[in-house]
Formats: structure tokens, C-alpha cells, sequence
């Protein structure tokens, strides 16, 4: 049992994963929860949800604006006004239409903002009373897509890279603290973002054990998470395969 | 498109998959779109949650609770939560479903729809009974909230109605106090059917669980294990196993055959045999044994398997039963799980409801083609005969007459029907 109550705040708590990832939190223990969305009714439907999974827990849900630096910078000094939290996850974000984002410029805007700047603005936000505290786990996902620039979602995929490249910035700056950021990539996870991907067929992986894996992660501290495992091996791969060959696939 | 089959793996067939979220989301899916069916686990054998080259309307997102009173045991929750969920979160609670039906991975959903039963429908009915409030989403009006008390017509079409009055998007369901998760229960072997029917009176009062397997290929005289249970607050030390096996592959021909059934049956029966008298189960055991073996319907092998459950009313109870294991036993088709079960003597909540006071049949045969259809046609002789009902959740082929014939209240239930909705099996058995 842990001395005290752990304290945990979720940005894109509405995101099925994050989800999955405070069920598995309330679980075992009591906590200390706030949930942050977009849209209060979804986010407090997710709330009501956990109440009732652990009614000994503290659960409370707000909703903000994700873009507005300022917004941002308020939302988080409220969370944080009555303490650092024990365990960050940044999890928000939505798959865009790669074809809309290179024809409609507003659309790329959107997605790289929403997708990329946001999540970092979120951690940056925390960081410091975390740093000042010189405790507690900051997890923030990023994604597979993350790792090389492909033709079928690099718009996606270059706001992920973003987070990957902030997240390992972030890492070395706390590297002589207590302080962890966890980096998560997931691999394409059956929920309702990728609804269009299961629609043409494509292979995702259970958001059960994804939430597993991740939960794991953020308790040991690691670095960075690959979920499913398998795809840190399939991304090395990737990652390292000849721009000659790398340009005749068609991923 | 994604290919999709159901339980009884008869065939994959490409549907439309439509992830259901929201409330406001589902009024909007179902009105611009053509017609569809809602999909939950799709743990049911036959075409009852199939829609080919159609819509499928998938609930599994739709799996959050919503309130839970800790004193009267009332929950709230979607409709695509799983039993197993509720199960896991609230036994431990002293709260427990009071009807479940032998596989905890299906939606509260599918569990409406199907109106499924339990080993103890005697005392607690099915699962229907225990629906105190539900909200139906349809394509053709706003949405409507119904319960037994509430606007109970649409209620009793609903339960049991597979998915045909619209999407059930919510439930209230009454929980039961329970003194921990494990049961005192006791298995005893019989050799007749007359010996079932007195176990099975005899435990009426005294058992709340009550269920037997039967060797439906002993071709000498019947035999089985009639299996009994009550809740109980003694608990042994030692917890379940975890471990779940799984049938990784599917194998090229069924390991359920003519060759092997025999030894199965025997072995099985003698195995269990060994174990009778009185043991301490954990609930999960005892509810869903075979929920611990992962995809256990790939061992009937690429062609699928049907399951063929009936009830026939109880004063035929016992000339049914037998003839239909005559026929089963001369046909040399064999069935592993066979299962015979008494029904008490309830009122079913649903129009479409499968349970009816009598005595319940249940058997998988691997798809033999033809061979097999032919059996199926003779034992639809003797439940006809007999003025019983085929369960639509298990069935994949009943002919048309025996589905009107089984379900009296038929036209009545089509003027819930919700236009919108349609089923591989609504236009087999209903024309559209």
C-alpha cells in the first residue's frame, strides 16, 4: 500500500486509451484523478464511468481549450496549484485524413497542431512544478508513425515525430533529477481513431493491452514504451532501411 | 469492408463495420444509412448478429457504467459492457449478475437481445427479468426509454427481439447480493433420463444453479452428470488458476468426428465421474468452463460447427428428448457438448423470448453438410411435434414454419420492429 494517495492527471481523457489506462489505475487503489478533454459531457461520462469502477477514489474532470498557449498554461496551473501530480499522461490527439491535410492547408494546420504542438505545450506546462518538486512520471504518447516520415501519413506522423523529439529533449534536461518522461508508441490500436483503419482491414491491437503495457511502462519508468513490443522491432527496421528500398514500399 | 463470422465460424462474410459511440452519434449513423444490425461480442453461433455485405453496428466502444447504487444493487451502464466486467468488479462488492448464461464475454446487449438464460432459470427467470429500465435507439423516432413499468410493450420487444426494435444503447440491470465469489456445489452421475428428471425435480427447491452434460452417444441407455450449485460464503484458500489455453490453429478437419467422439464422451464422463460429490467452485468455473479455453470453436475445423438447442414443454418433456437421441444416436452423428437443462415454470418477459416453461436440449455438431441437415430436419419433426422452440441465438438453418410455429407472438412483435434493422437471420426467417 502506498503511503499516500497517488495523484494522476490525464489530458485527452476521452482518448480510449487513456481510458483503459485509468481503469487500470483505479483498479487496485484509490487515487487522486483529474481528467482533462476537449468536451466536459465526454470527459465527465468517462469520469462518471471510473466512479463507479472505484467510488473510493477522487475523480474530477475539466474541460479546456488544447491549442491556446495561454488556455493551456492555465489549465495546467489549476491542476497543479495543490501539487505536482505523481503521474502525467498526455494522450490526446486525432487521426487526420492524410489526402485532406495535403490538399487543405487549414486541415494540415489542424492536425500538426493539435497532433504535435499541443502535447508538448501540455508537457512543457507541467514540467516545471514537476522539476520543482524534483518528482513524478511524465508519460506523453507519441506513435510508430513517429519514427520515419511515410508517404500514407506523414502529416500525422511528423506531429508525433515532433513529441518524439521533445519528449527525448525533455528526458536529457531531467536526466539528473527524479523526474521521468516515458515516451509511448503505439502501434495501431483498435479504437474509435482508428475506425477508418479497421474499415479497410488493417490488423490493430487490443487497447486492453495496450493500456497494460503502458500503465507498466509509466510504474517502471522506462524511456520509451513500444506497444505492441513487437513494433520496436518492426520500426528498427524501418527506421534503418535504405531510402533505395524504403521508397519502393507502399506504406 | 471487414470480414466477419460468428460464433459457430460457418462462414466469413464481408460487412460494414460501424463503431457506435455517443448517443447523438448513433441517432445521426442511423439515420443517414441503409439498414443494419447491432453487434456486440458476436458470440452467437448463428446469423442472428450477421448483416452480409451489409452494416454491422459494432457496441463493444459503448462500455461504460454510468451509475451503481451500493444500496439497493441497481447498476447503470451501456450496453456494450461486458458480463465479465460486471462480474469482476462487483462479486468482489457482494454484488453479483443474477442470470448469466455460460460464456462471460458478451454484451449486456446481446444479453437483452438474446434474452439468455442460466442454470438457474427455475429461480431467476432469464435475463430479461432482471432489466429494470433500457433506452432504444431507433431509426424512425426519437429514442424511447422502456422497462417493465414503462412503456412495457416496447419492453417485452425488446428483450429477446435480436435487435430488431433498434439499438440498445443503456440498461439499468437489479444486481443480487452474493456471499463471495464461490459456490458449494455437487456433481452426480445418472444413467437414465428418468434418473435426470427426478435429479432435476428433486433439486428444484434447495439448488439455485442447476445444469447436466449429457453422453448423447451411448446408444444403450442414456447417461450423464447432473451438476447442482448454491452460492456460499465458505471460500477455499487458494485462488483460481488464471492460466487460459487456446486453440491456436484452426485444424484442417474437426477434432469432433465420429472417430473421436466416442473416446471423448467416455473419457469425459468417467473423468467427471471421478469428481463427483460435493467441491467448492469458484464462480468462474462453474459459470464459463470453457471460457478458460480461448477460441475453443476452432476445434470443429474450417467448415464450422451448429448448435441445436431446444425446449419442448414439460409433459412431452421426456419423449422428446429421448427421440431426438434416438435419432441422434442412429444418424452416428454425435454432439460433445450436449446439454439438457429443466426451465422452471416462468412467464418469459419477452415476446420473442426463447425460455418457456419446460426442458432444454442444447447440442454441437460439427457442419457435416448435408448428413447434418438431414438429422436437423428430424429433430425439427419431433420439437414441432412436441410444440417447442429453437433458440434464435444458436440457430443458423431452422425452415420458416417451425420458427412461426415455435414463436406464437410473432406478428405482434413486428410492429416494434424498427425498419432500419436487419439481420442475415431476420430475412431468412421474416423475409426482410
Amino acid at each position: 500500500m502506498p503511503d499516500t494517495i497517488k495523484s494522476i492527471a490525464i489530458i485527452g481523457a476521452t482518448s480510449a486509451i487513456a481510458e483503459h489506462c485509468a481503469r487500470l489505475w483505479v483498479k487496485d487503489s484509490a487515487v487522486n484523478l483529474v481528467l482533462v478533454g476537449r468536451n466536459l459531457a465526454k470527459t465527465e461520462k468517462v469520469a462518471a464511468d471510473l466512479r463507479v469502477r472505484s467510488p473510493q477514489s477522487t475523480i474530477r474532470s475539466l474541460a479546456g481549450d488544447f491549442i491556446d498557449p495561454l488556455a493551456i498554461r492555465q489549465l495546467v496551473a489549476n491542476i497543479t496549484s495543490e501539487g505536482s501530480p505523481d503521474i502525467v499522461l498526455i494522450a490526446h490527439g486525432s487521426l487526420p485524413d492524410q489526402i485532406q491535410c495535403q490538399q487543405d492547408l487549414s486541415a494540415n494546420h489542424e492536425a500538426l497542431a493539435i497532433n504535435g504542438v499541443s502535447p508538448v505545450l501540455f508537457a512543457e506546462a507541467f514540467i516545471s512544478p514537476m522539476q520543482q518538486a524534483n518528482h513524478g512520471t511524465l508519460a506523453i504518447i507519441g506513435s510508430v508513425a513517429g519514427d520515419r516520415g511515410r508517404k500514407s501519413n506523414y502529416v500525422y506522423g511528423a506531429a508525433k515525430g515532433l513529441v518524439t523529439r521533445y519528449a527525448q529533449g525533455l528526458q536529457h534536461r531531467l536526466a539528473k533529477t527524479q523526474v521521468k518522461v516515458v515516451l509511448v508508441k503505439p502501434g495501431p490500436t483498435d479504437t474509435p481513431m482508428t475506425a477508418q483503419l479497421k474499415q479497410q482491414g488493417g490488423k490493430l491491437a487490443n487497447v486492453e493491452d495496450v493500456a497494460q503495457a503502458i500503465v507498466k511502462g509509466i510504474g517502471q519508468g522506462k524511456p520509451v514504451v513500444y506497444t505492441p513490443a513487437k513494433w520496436a522491432l518492426i520500426m528498427m527496421a524501418i527506421r534503418h532501411l535504405p531510402r533505395m528500398l524504403f521508397n519502393k514500399l507502399d506504406i | 469492408m471487414a470480414a466477419i463470422s460468428s460464433w459457430g465460424r460457418l462462414g466469413r462474410w464481408e460487412h460494414e463495420v460501424q463503431a457506435l459511440t455517443g448517443q447523438e452519434h448513433i441517432i445521426r449513423q442511423l439515420k443517414n444509412g441503409r439498414p443494419g444490425i447491432a453487434h456486440g461480442m458476436g458470440r452467437s453461433y448463428g446469423d442472428v448478429c450477421l448483416n452480409p455485405n451489409g452494416i454491422l453496428w459494432d457496441t463493444t466502444k459503448l462500455d461504460h457504467f454510468i451509475r451503481f447504487d451500493e444500496n439497493t444493487g441497481r447498476l447503470h451502464c451501456e450496453a456494450g459492457v461486458l458480463l465479465r466486467d460486471i462480474q469482476r468488479l462487483f462479486i468482489p462488492r457482494g454484488w453479483i449478475l443474477p442470470v448469466t448464461p455460460g460464456t462471460q464475454f458478451i454484451t449486456v446487449g446481446g444479453a437483452i437481445a438474446n434474452d439468455v438464460h442460466g442454470k438457474n432459470h427455475h429461480v431467476s427467470g432469464s435475463f430479461g427479468d432482471h432489466i429494470r429500465q433500457l433506452t432504444l435507439i431507433r431509426s424512425d423516432s426519437p429514442p424511447i426509454s422502456c422497462g417493465p413499468g414503462l412503456e412495457p410493450d416496447w419492453f417485452a420487444a425488446t428483450v429477446g427481439g435480436f435487435g430488431l426494435t433498434g439499438i440498445i444503447t443503456e440498461a439499468e440491470i437489479q444486481l443480487r447480493r452474493v456471499p463471495g465469489p464461490w459456490l458449494a456445489t455437487e456433481t452426480l452421475p445418472y444413467n437414465s433420463l428418468a434418473e435426470f428428471f427426478s435429479l432435476a425435480d428433486a433439486s428444484e427447491t434447495g439448488w439455485e444453479h442447476t445444469v447436466s452434460w449429457l453422453d448423447c452417444l451411448h446408444s444403450k441407455s442414456v447417461r450423464g452428470l447432473f451438476m447442482r450449485g448454491n452460492p456460499t460464503p465458505l471460500a477455499l484458500s487458494h485462488g483460481p488458476s488464471s492460466r487460459k489455453l487456446a486453440m491456436p490453429f484452426v485444424p484442417p478437419v474437426s477434432l469432433v468426428n465420429p472417430l473421436s467422439l466416442p473416446v471423448l464422451n467416455t473419457g469425459y464422463f468417467h473423468l467427471k465421474k471421478r469428481d463427483s460429490g460435493q467441491r467448492l467452485v469458484q464462480y468462474e468455473a462453474f459459470f464459463y468452463p470453457l471460457d478458460n479455453l480461448l477460441d475453443w470453436n476452432r476445434m470443429y475445423g474450417p467448415k464450422g460447427f451448429f448448435q441445436y438447442q431446444s425446449v419442448v414443454p414439460r409433459p412431452v418433456g421426456f419423449d422428446a428428448v429421448q427421440a431426438m437421441l434416438k435419432e441422434i444416436a442412429k444418424s452416428g452423428e454425435g454432439s460433445f457438448l450436449a446439454v439438457l437443462k429443466t426451465f422452471g415454470d416462468r412467464k418469459p418477459v419477452g415476446m420473442m423470448s426463447f425460455p418457456q416453461p419446460g426442458v432444454t436440449l442444447a447440442l454441437d455438431f460439427p457442419n457435416q453438410g448435408q448428413r447434418t441437415h438431414k438429422l436437423f430436419g428430424k429433430l425439427d419433426a419431433i420439437v414441432r411435434e412436441a410444440g417447442g422452440r429453437i433458440y434464435l441465438a444458436k440457430d443458423a438453418r431452422m425452415p420458416r414454419d417451425l420458427f412461426i410455429a415455435g414463436y406464437p407472438r410473432l406478428s405482434e412483435f413486428l410492429q416494434y420492429r424498427d425498419p432500419g434493422m436487419s439481420s442475415a437471420l431476420s430475412r431468412r426467417l421474416i423475409g426482410e
